[in-house]
């Protein structure tokens, strides 16, 4: 076969293999491009089945706007439960992976705890919901952001210990050992050395923390009421009424997906890296 | 090798151990507590009753349970083999191309970032009988549409459908991996050797990659196993059990109709079975290691 022959081959296995993609990113694009244009319909246009129509941001003004519609709180809500809960797996897990995987803990306490970050993702979380769900009831602190902000943070934790592990081994022991030796102490060692080298593996798991968090729903469902709702509840809410408003909660829907379209468009490097490293080291 | 005092040792695990002890293990050991009594809430109080085995002895006649446990099994199944299969093609295209493929990976891995209840909404819009864009396109070419999430023989299918195109991403994105790291002499010398890209795929890359294949179908068989917000939003479980799930059979028991020390049973329950297929999984696994080895 000559050279040329050859690369024509391979240019026909090309053009097949991005026809396939190519299959492959429609079939994934066209539901949102669908819910972003019936968020542009009025509700008779979406029923009519009209292909045409004339678009209009009443959806978007009703579901932020509208003295009925509590959106624009659940909105607040999620961004509050999902920021602090991040900033504290992020924060606990950093310590607690620095001190086991790098202090010498005898080595079934680091066990123990990867045993505990693989078999909590085991458990639905619905089963966890109704735990949480009667802690907090005892405790009084049910539909509170505490609450939620509490479960949250026991929900995401493993997956956050276990990311980082395959972060920790990566960073090389001698810069530690060499930044000791000129006399740093452990405050300026974290600060100075460890956090530096672990920014990426932090970046990548605050990103996906804050996507797992942002998108979670049985455990706030259970731990919220209507003052207290995220987003996802807020979706589910026009589900479940009477006379559906579909319009509304495609308009809903797009907004909610703000946060992971952010993400995607600045993190895609860090979020591919995070949901690669737990599984495949 | 820095020698720290036990102090910051201690200290920087502390609050983890804090979380794990009393927000993960004494929840579970509650739920446990609780599985044994008949809870009742008389003006703001907790009253409960001590019952044995009462809730466990219920379970296996519980219709939804029943239902739930048969279709998480369906759902398990079919979704988790359909997304390792065209993941795994989408894979070996992606990569094949090199860093031409680079284009595609964000907008394929898009749903994976997207509220499990959001895709749920899209998906109910788009099933909808009257005004889905699957009937109108069925009926633009002269079919009649369908009630795909309310009649009970493709309500199942309609939600399967759902998980595979919600979470093949993340199949992809795993043996996309996988694929990335594979050995690059091999699949040359099989190539020297005169291979079919048939052949070489079939008795060179496949081998190769059937660990990662084996964790990522036992990553998503978890993760499908609870599956809850979609079936939340499409179809409640219904028409009738069609669509019950095991997730969805505790929220119901447990939240719907206030029945905490029932829920927790069936709670408890799932983990203990989730736990034994786990353990399994992994040894059947590790024998299959040992057995190429």
């Amino acid at each position: 076969m000559t050279t040329s022959g050859k690369s024509r081959l391979y240019r026909r296995a090309d053009v097949f293999l991005h026809g396939f993609l190519i299959a492959a990113i429609f079939i994934t694009l066209a539901p949102f491009v669908y819910i972003a244009l019936s968020s542009f319909k009025t509700q008779i246009s979406l029923l009519m089945g009209q292909v045409t129509f004339t678009p209009t941001l009443l959806n978007y003004d009703e579901v932020l706007f509208d003295r009925t519609s509590d959106y624009l709180r659940n909105f607040t809500n999620s961004v509050i439960v999902t920021t602090i809960s991040t900033l504290f797996v992020v924060t606990i897990s950093f310590f607690a992976g620095y001190s086991l995987f790098r202090m010498r803990w005898p080595s079934y306490v680091v066990n123990t705890f990867l045993i505990w970050s693989m078999a909590f993702n085991l458990i639905p979380s619905v089963t966890l919901a109704s735990a949480w769900y009667d802690l907090a009831r005892t405790v009084g602190i049910s539909n509170d952001y505490l609450a939620l902000v509490l479960a949250h943070t026991t929900l995401h934790l493993p997956i956050a210990l276990w990311l980082l592990a395959s972060f920790f081994r990566e960073i090389p022991r001698e810069l530690e050992d060499a930044a000791y030796v000129d006399g740093a102490g452990f405050i300026t060692l974290v600060r100075r050395v460890v956090a530096p080298l672990m920014a990426p593996g932090l970046v990548a798991t605050a990103i996906l923390i804050y996507v797992f968090s942002w998108n979670e729903f049985p455990v706030a469902l259970a731990l919220t009421n209507n003052e207290t709702g995220t987003v996802p509840v807020a979706i589910a809410k026009y589900a479940q009424e009477e006379e559906i408003k579909y319009t509304q909660m495609a308009a809903a829907s797009v907004l909610s997906a703000i946060p992971a379209l952010i993400a995607l468009l600045f993190g895609q490097r860090f979020i591919v890296r995070g949901l690669t490293a737990g599984a495949v080291k | 090798m820095p020698h720290f005092s036990p102090l910051g040792k201690y200290l920087s695990l502390l609050p983890a151990l804090l979380v794990f002890a009393l927000l993960a293990l004494l929840p579970v050991i509650n739920l446990l507590i609780t599985s044994f009594h008949e809870v009742s809430w008389q003006a703001g109080t907790k009253q409960m009753e001590w019952v044995g085995l009462d809730n466990y002895a219920d379970i296996p006649a519980d219709p939804l349970f029943k239902a739930g446990v048969i279709n998480t099994a369906i759902v398990v199944i079919f979704a988790t083999s359909a997304q390792v299969i065209i993941g795994l093609a989408l894979a070996l295209g992606c990569s094949a191309l090199g860093k031409k493929g680079r284009f595609y990976r964000p907008l394929i891995i898009l749903p994976l970032l997207i509220p499990g209840i959001v895709i749920g909404a899209i998906w109910r819009l788009m099933y909808n009988s009257e005004f889905g864009v699957f009937n109108l396109i069925l009926e633009a070419v002269g079919l009649t549409g369908h009630d795909w999430l309310g009649s009970s023989s493709t309500a199942l299918a309609s939600v399967i459908v759902v998980d595979i195109w919600h979470w093949t991403p993340f199949a992809f994105l795993l043996l996309l991996a996988a694929v990335e790291s594979l050995p690059r002499d091999v699949s040359e010398a099989a190539k020297i050797d005169g291979a079919t890209t048939w052949q070489e795929f079939r008795y060179v890359t496949l081998p190769l990659l059937y660990p990662a294949i084996f964790m990522t179908f036992l990553f998503r068989a978890v993760m499908a196993s609870k599956i809850f917000d979609e079936v939340f939003l499409l179809t409640s479980g219904g028409p009738g059990t069609s669509t019950e799930v095991v997730s969805f059979t505790i929220f119901q028991r447990y939240f719907l109709q206030d029945n905490p020390g029932y829920g927790s049973a069936l709670s408890v329950s799932i983990i203990f079975v989730v736990s034994v297929i786990i353990v399994i999984a992994l040894n059947a696994g590790r024998s299959r290691e040992l057995a190429q080895s």
